[in-house]
């Protein structure tokens, strides 16, 4: 049965200030959301309200067709943050095996591991503690883990920072990938991103859409 | 969860990992305290115990407070949060880890530094017996105070003073039980048997109150 995320007045704030309010949006597999606007206006909030580390004022976020639908709907979702989530004192590889089998991935963490550098233009640097990559390299090693630990929803907070044009492409062609076998992915970005088909969130601030 | 613990093994051992610090600070710790009495035996061997409990109770306090904070900061403990894993299980696993690799090798030099205590066989084997049972809930009720300290960025002190209350029944039971050894009126396993009590209570305990932490401190 293919997925569909389902978010309904979805409101949240930080301390006293509320970021966004009334936020509607369906997504069916292979759709995607590019969220845009400008510093400071809420797009990591929103993110983060969706990935469940941010409490939602209100609203609800549901996603049907997976095979547990009590499940919370965060243990779908994979989020690559502004942080990579890798230990720069372990090699790339052991990061990546580490998060396939943390994450419950079967098959065999070690070969996923390969590939998934291969795919992300990092092939036969596993063996490099993740401290001794450049910036870019760090930001694609962190993409790689999406790929060792599959989750259906793909929540990526600027998925391209610190990354040259050549791989801006590679990302549009992981999402492409992504969705093709029936994934939702939903960015916040501020490059400008070849996403075709896909739904935009603008994010104003505190302007509350009537 | 396999893979979490060989994963924070391997991130203590490594360069950077906190294993080797509260060694040092345990030897350092001990290492001083004959200069500080004086060469007087008796009073060495009466002390010893003590000594050793109190050495090891500060240098497992030492790493404490980056058990979640390293986490924090490089993101990854945002993916733990969303995990189908429960976050008790999570944290328990940490604290084994962490344990490992900083409590267990306190236990494992005790012996060592007994002897520079001028300790008797007795008094070092009830030491370190003592030191086995009572480490881990330091450890246990450490990660409470971590938790709670993780979005602090000079948390460490204040994990120590949080903590400190919480292990003082820890260092009381321990160091009555070790001294019983050696002391004939006073029996061994009573005060023995609280303090594996207290380890267990915080093996439950400390993971939940750590975890609760840890969902507030996401915000």
């Amino acid at each position: 049965m293919p997925i569909r995320l389902r978010v309904d007045g979805l409101a949240a704030s930080r301390g006293e200030d509320p970021i966004f309010r009334e936020v509607c949006l369906v997504l069916d597999a292979g759709g995607a959301l590019l969220v845009t606007g400008r510093n400071g206006t809420g797009k990591s909030t929103f993110l983060r309200t969706l990935a469940g580390l941010h409490p939602a004022d209100s609203g609800t976020i549901l996603l049907e067709g997976v095979t547990d639908p009590t499940a919370p709907v965060r243990e779908s979702l994979q989020y690559l943050g502004h942080r990579n989530a890798m230990k720069r004192d372990l090699t790339v590889a052991e990061n990546l095996v580490f998060w396939a089998r943390f994450s419950g991935q079967a098959g065999d963490p070690a070969k996923d591991g390969d590939a998934a550098l291969e795919a992300v233009g990092l092939g036969g640097l596993g063996h490099l503690p993740f401290g001794y990559l450049s910036a870019g390299q760090q930001r694609r090693a962190a993409l790689a883990r999406l790929l060792v630990a599959h989750r259906p929803v793909w929540l990526m907070d600027e998925p391209t920072a610190a990354l040259d044009t050549a791989s801006e492409r590679m990302v549009e062609a992981l999402i492409a990938r992504h969705r093709a076998t029936g994934g939702i992915v939903i960015a916040a970005t501020h490059q400008a991103l070849d996403v075709p088909g896909a739904q935009t969130l603008t994010m104003s601030g505190f302007a509350v859409p009537t | 969860m396999m893979a979490l613990y060989l994963r924070d093994l391997k991130l203590a051992t490594r360069a950077g990992g906190g294993a080797l610090t509260g060694i040092l600070f345990f030897m350092a710790v001990v290492a001083v305290v004959p200069f500080g009495l004086g060469p007087d035996l008796k009073l060495l061997a009466q002390v010893g115990p003590a000594m050793l409990w109190i050495g090891a109770l500060l240098a497992s306090l030492l790493g404490l407070d980056r058990l979640f904070q390293a986490e924090r900061e490089d993101g990854a403990l945002d993916v733990m949060l969303m995990q189908e894993t429960p976050l008790v299980l999570t944290v328990f696993v940490k604290c084994l880890a962490h344990w490992t690799a900083s409590g267990l090798p306190l236990v494992l030099v005790s012996p060592l530094l007994g002897l520079f205590l001028n300790m008797e066989p007795t008094a070092i084997f009830a030491t370190m017996l003592t030191l086995l049972a009572g480490t881990p809930a330091i450890t246990l009720i450490g990660a409470m105070g971590a938790a709670v300290a993780v979005a602090l960025p000079r948390g460490g002190l204040l994990v120590s003073i949080l903590v400190l209350p919480l292990v003082i029944p820890v260092l009381i039971f321990g160091v009555s039980a070790a001294y019983a050894a050696v002391e004939d009126p006073a029996p061994f396993l009573p005060p023995f048997m609280i303090l594996t009590a207290i380890t267990l209570f915080f093996a439950v305990i400390g993971p939940a109150a750590a975890a609760v932490a840890l969902r507030a401190s996401s915000e």
